[in-house]
């Protein structure tokens, strides 16, 4: 039966669901927005190289060679070599792997344990939302980079301790947003609706209240990609973290530290250009992912 | 005078640049207000009534501009003024009153200070030191009790109606010769409706303001106004004194929407225009036609399926209690400060032993305003709320007793189901259709596999006359009446006995609320369900309902059947609900 007034039909295409829906406002939201299309485009290259950056590199980034050392950029070595004659060029694309895939996995957890942690918090409320309130104060009492060092130097220095570590000191941010995001939605009509269809709290939590929130927990996982990458580095900077000889950001700003004053400058400002462009990447995917995964805001 | 109207829009286009291109809201809008007049912009969501009062005011959207036409107030070309030209207009020529008088206060500001703000922005002459006592006067005027304590009241310390009132004295506060009023009532309980509406008129008569009223109720624009103007999709499609619209509509959308009105006199099918109404019963299978035919039949409560079941309520509540402690901020010092507890314990009784009945297939209304308990009682009975103390019995079984987290998953949650208030509400935005309707059955139904579940949505979809093509939408590419129909989908998916409908329509367009009660009253008739109708709208609820529960304070205050408690009330409380309602007046043919 056809008795809905025809005048409130909404116009537009019968079916856009799915992956379809997903490419079509990517591409709208690239074209009306170029930093995101920039921000996107970087992505994609720190994607490319930590996926094929070992099989592509002219050099093995561990080779030395005592012959070539401390050479300037040249077409040759790009970057130049360090003190040991090892190609930076190499080395920074090799090391790309590694800190994304810190940063990956630190977000990953974090997500999982500040995120669920914060929903439960929100929804339940009572002493769950004061349990998980009061860890996140904790947390937040320390200065956070003292905290993660903390952690390390407790733990033991490996790549794991390192995760770990950055997972810890990002947990009140996602247990936060989760909190507030989750405790909006707790009386909300369609969760009501979904108590009426037998669905039992934890369920509700998972499949009703988690997807509606997932929007904001993205941009929240790029801006904390930025900051996760840099946790690791810095920790490797100051010897806290991925030991020498391995091919890492970090690392390599700090050893090549010591040579900017003897006019080296090379050795410590690719290594840094590399994680200054990852962070400022992540920053800028923030904002164009919230567009893109929230329905409810395209307009 | 009457050559010279105050306000002139003539040929108004107006166009918001959108992702889908120029949409044009308004289109070729010719309106005139005279000095003096009271008029009615009457229309359904979206037809571009409010555009046309913003374009008034110029306070569009940025996307949204005025492309073609003029309007000209008392001389002044507003499309060509400048921004301070129009900002002084604003406030002191014309002001507004918005829908939602919570949204138009400043939370964190004394009403009395906010008062002052307009008048120290608008009347330059005045005494600084004057402006406190105009404020309270100004209170006075819209009839606010002890004006000179309110005027250091917070707006989340008055009731809606009081904060309308406010809202109306900012507006009023310069003296302006125009007042637009955005669905000024809407939200506010019918009695405090009535309180406003006259308010507005009385004054606005007294100072021979001109007044534009916009309203999606015709009953409303016919009671207080002296024309009306009807627009559709943009377009104003017929404009006539109020007397002459209602006596002899011309175009064919007045028509239909007067006739999707609920009034006295008229039964539920009558709603829908004639030729659909035919459709309604044409889409239905020979089963329910065959029922629907005979509606009369199924109004009467005892003529149902399982006849020798009547003998027992279906839903048996009595002495129903819900108690909620008071925590008031003395309340909250007092164990910050560990102070002594006050002697008696500090309750607030939102339903006070409360005792109904709803029988097999019978459907009872329960009316009252906001804040009468009557959402908590249905909260209650669905076992979302605990109650204090009382007896809830659903089918012979003691359903009180089961705390709300274990009722979730007992076979008994499946026979009590619920229709929601507000439709896009109560879907889950990452769901589609198809995904809200079959959640119930994927829970606690014996439907399985994707292909089965898929042929029951679309079953369901079929019963409640949703397109199967929408079923993949998801809620935001619905409109209000498509996702009402997904929500009664999902509320009958699992064949419900008992279902509580909170206010199903209120969110709903006339024209598409009376496609909905109809088809309410065709899935009972059909499916056998019991309906616990909770509503303020009593017009509504005289179409649906075989009974009629009038809640107070927690209280029933009369209970009896439609004809009886609509048609000859008993107790004032009724009485005072059935005057407050406006009535247009009934059309000739």
């Amino acid at each position: 039966m056809s008795s809905v007034a025809p005048a409130v039909e909404p116009v537009g295409p019968a079916r856009t669901s799915g992956l379809v829906a997903v490419l079509e406002q990517t591409r709208y939201v690239l074209s009306e927005n170029k930093v995101t299309g920039f921000a996107f485009a970087l992505l994609l290259i720190i994607v490319f190289a930590a996926l094929f950056g070992p099989y592509v590199v002219p050099y093995d980034p561990l080779a030395s060679d005592t012959a070539a050392a401390l050479k300037p950029p040249s077409a040759a070595h790009w970057f130049g070599t360090d003190q040991l004659g090892r190609d930076i060029f190499s080395r920074v694309i090799v090391a790309t792997r590694l800190d994304f895939f810190i940063a990956i996995a630190s977000v990953a957890l974090v997500f999982l344990m500040g995120g669920l942690a914060g929903i439960a918090a929100g929804y339940f409320g009572g002493w769950t939302d004061r349990v998980v309130g009061r860890i996140a104060d904790t947390i937040m009492a320390f200065p956070l980079f003292v905290l993660a060092m903390g952690i390390v130097a407790a733990l033991g220095n490996t790549v794991q301790n390192i995760i770990l570590a950055t997972a810890i000191v990002n947990f009140p941010l996602y247990a936060r947003v989760a909190r507030a995001e989750a405790n909006v939605r707790r009386n909300a009509g369609f969760v009501q609706a979904a108590r009426l269809s037998g669905n039992g709290e934890f369920r509700i939590l998972l499949v009703h209240i988690l997807p509606n929130i997932m929007p904001i927990m993205i941009v929240q996982m790029s801006l904390t990609m930025g900051y996760a990458i840099l946790n690791a580095a810095g920790l490797s900077f100051i010897g806290l973290g991925v030991r020498p000889p391995t091919a890492e950001w970090g690392i390599m700003v700090a050893e090549g530290a010591g040579f900017m004053v003897s006019g080296e400058w090379w050795i410590a400002l690719f290594p840094g250009l590399a994680l200054m462009i990852a962070v400022f990447c992540f920053n800028l995917l923030g904002d164009g992912l919230r567009d893109i995964v929230d329905p409810q805001r395209r307009t | 005078m009457t050559a010279q109207p105050l306000l002139e829009v003539q040929d108004l286009t107006v166009e918001f640049t959108t992702r889908r291109g120029i949409v044009k809201a308004v289109q070729h809008v010719n309106i005139s207000v005279a000095k003096g007049e009271t008029l009615a912009i009457v229309g359904e969501s979206g037809s571009g009534k409010s555009v046309t009062s913003y374009a008034v005011m110029r306070i569009l959207d940025r996307a949204g501009k005025i492309a073609e036409g003029s309007v000209m107030f008392s001389g002044i070309d507003v499309k060509a003024a400048t921004e301070d030209q129009m900002r002084d207009l604003r406030g002191r020529e014309v002001s507004m009153i918005f829908q939602n008088p919570r949204a138009a206060l400043n939370p964190i500001r004394k009403v009395g200070d906010q008062i002052e703000d307009v008048l120290r922005t608008h009347v330059q002459q005045a005494q600084v030191a004057d402006h406190g006592e105009k404020a309270i006067e100004a209170l006075e005027q819209v009839k606010i009790a002890r004006p000179r304590e309110r005027y250091h009241a917070y707006p989340f310390e008055l009731s809606g109606g009081m904060c309308q009132r406010v809202v109306i004295a900012l507006a009023l506060a310069c003296n302006p010769q125009l007042l637009i009023a955005d669905e000024p009532t809407t939200g506010l309980d019918v009695t405090t409706q009535k309180a406003v509406m006259d308010l507005i008129v009385e004054l606005t008569k007294r100072r021979a303001m001109s007044t534009i009223l916009i309203t999606h109720d015709l009953g409303l624009a016919a009671a207080y106004c002296d024309r009306v103007v009807v627009m559709e999709k943009g377009r104003v499609v017929e404009t006539a004194t109020a007397a002459d619209i209602f006596a002899n509509p011309q175009h064919p959308y007045t028509k239909k929407l007067m006739r999707a009105t609920p009034r006295l006199g008229v039964s539920l099918r009558d709603l829908l225009p004639e030729e659909e109404s035919r459709a309604v019963m044409a889409g239905l299978d020979p089963a329910i036609h065959q029922t629907s035919q005979d509606l009369s039949r199924s109004m009467d409560p005892r003529v149902e399926p399982g006849g020798d079941e009547t003998s027992k309520p279906l839903l048996l509540v009595d002495k129903l209690v819900k108690e909620y402690p008071r925590q008031g901020a003395t309340a909250v010092l007092g164990k910050l400060f560990g102070r002594k507890p006050p002697v008696e314990p500090d309750v607030f009784r939102a339903v006070d032993g409360i005792s109904f009945a709803i029988g097999h297939g019978e459907s009872v209304g329960l009316v009252g305003e906001s804040g009468c308990g009557k959402s908590t009682t249905s909260m209650m009975v669905m076992r979302l709320l605990d109650q204090t103390s009382g007896l809830i019995q659903f089918d012979g079984e003691d359903i009180g007793s089961i705390a709300p987290a274990a009722f979730a998953r007992l076979p008994q949650r499946s026979r009590i189901q619920m229709v929601f208030q507000d439709p896009t509400d109560s879907l889950n935005p990452r769901f589609t259709a198809a995904r809200a309707i079959a959640d119930p059955i994927m829970q606690l139904g014996d439907v399985r596999g994707r292909d089965a579940l898929r042929a029951r949505c679309e079953e369901l979809a079929t019963m409640v006359g949703l397109p199967h093509n929408l079923l993949d939408r998801f809620p935001h590419q619905l409109s209000g009446g498509q996702k009402a129909r997904v929500g009664i989908a999902r509320a009958i998916a699992l064949h419900p006995k008992l279902v509580i409908l909170d206010e199903p329509t209120a969110a709903l367009d006339v024209s598409v609320q009376a496609v909905v009660l109809n088809l309410l009253q065709d899935l009972k008739a059909r499916l056998g369900m019991s309906y616990l109708f909770v509503s303020h709208d009593l017009n509504v609820v005289r179409l649906l309902c075989d009974r009629v529960i009038v809640m107070r304070t927690g209280r029933i205050v009369e209970e009896g059947s439609s004809e009886q408690v609509l048609g000859d009330p008993k107790d004032d409380y009724t009485k005072e609900l059935l005057t407050a309602i406006p009535h247009p007046p009934l059309p000739t043919h």
